[in-house]
């Protein structure tokens, strides 16, 4: 196979929305990494079961952890884990109603249902970060 | 769309794609699999602490099964080896030679990860 050129891409959307992909998987991945570890730093290691362990790391939400055997708290839900919370909402929504976009456009063909289907994806995807948003302010 | 992809469920089960293409198709599934996860959860949240309504905690014992934690966890470490996998080989596309390798690579880590995740898991289940 002899090398070619690949032609520049054009900044489009499935563009945008490709390279967004792979970055937020990577944060994704180092979000998860860091709710592991700093959990075990904040005491997972003797008061929590894996499960629980998992379900924090997951989504490091104070009311994950409610039923281990945390003394308090206050190390658990703060502004520091929900700004986290956040960003873990924001981009696992992002990511995740894109990868159902770029699946129903597979098993579609463009015309009115795609139009429509893209339509209710991005209402969900609004949805879904607000109302999330929304749990973690109020949690 | 360029391609005309009329293609049926069978001729595409037949088509002989080896790992790469269970790779693929797993990766679709568990994303899906995530997603409706995630979503429902997000809604059944909202509706328990703004609401106090049944309908959120109905749909919270659905997660607490372990068969559904099972196929969660492994939704979660395959989408994310597997992901990383691409992210890799796009990176250094040189690498793509060598995709059916990066495969058998991914389920050394997925399996122990996944295996022993299960383990202590059904290990707890199993001791109620």
């Amino acid at each position: 196979m002899r090398s070619r050129t690949m032609p520049r891409p054009s900044l489009n959307l499935e563009f945008l929305m490709w390279i967004f992909t792979r970055l937020s998987g990577v944060t994704l991945i180092l979000l998860v990494v860091m709710g592991i570890s700093l959990g075990l730093f904040m005491g997972a290691r003797t008061q929590m079961d894996m499960g629980t362990l998992m379900r924090w790391s997951f989504f490091p939400n104070p009311s994950h952890v409610l039923d281990s055997e945390i003394p308090d708290l206050y190390l658990w839900s703060n502004g520091f884990w929900q700004i986290i919370q956040i960003l873990v909402v924001v981009f696992a929504a992002t990511h995740g109603f894109n990868g159902l976009r770029v699946v129903i456009e597979d098993y579609s063909s463009p015309g009115f249902w795609q139009a429509f289907l893209r339509f209710m994806i991005f209402l969900l995807w609004i949805f879904c970060s607000l109302v999330g948003i929304y749990v973690i302010l109020g949690s | 769309m360029a391609l005309s992809r009329k293609v049926g469920l069978f001729a595409g089960a037949k088509y002989k794609g080896g790992g790469p293409m269970l790779a693929w198709a797993l990766h679709r599934i568990s994303g899906l699999g995530i997603i409706t996860f995630v979503a429902l959860h997000v809604i059944a949240s909202f509706l328990t602490q703004q609401l106090g309504s049944d309908l959120g905690i109905s749909i919270n014992i659905i997660y607490q099964s372990i068969y559904f934690q099972l196929f969660i966890v492994f939704c979660a470490i395959f989408h994310g080896v597997n992901g990383f996998r691409i992210i890799v080989l796009d990176i250094w596309p040189r690498l793509i030679r060598y995709q059916k390798e990066s495969t058998w690579l991914e389920w050394f880590v997925i399996l122990p990860l996944f295996i022993l995740t299960a383990f202590i898991m059904i290990r707890r289940f199993l001791a109620g």
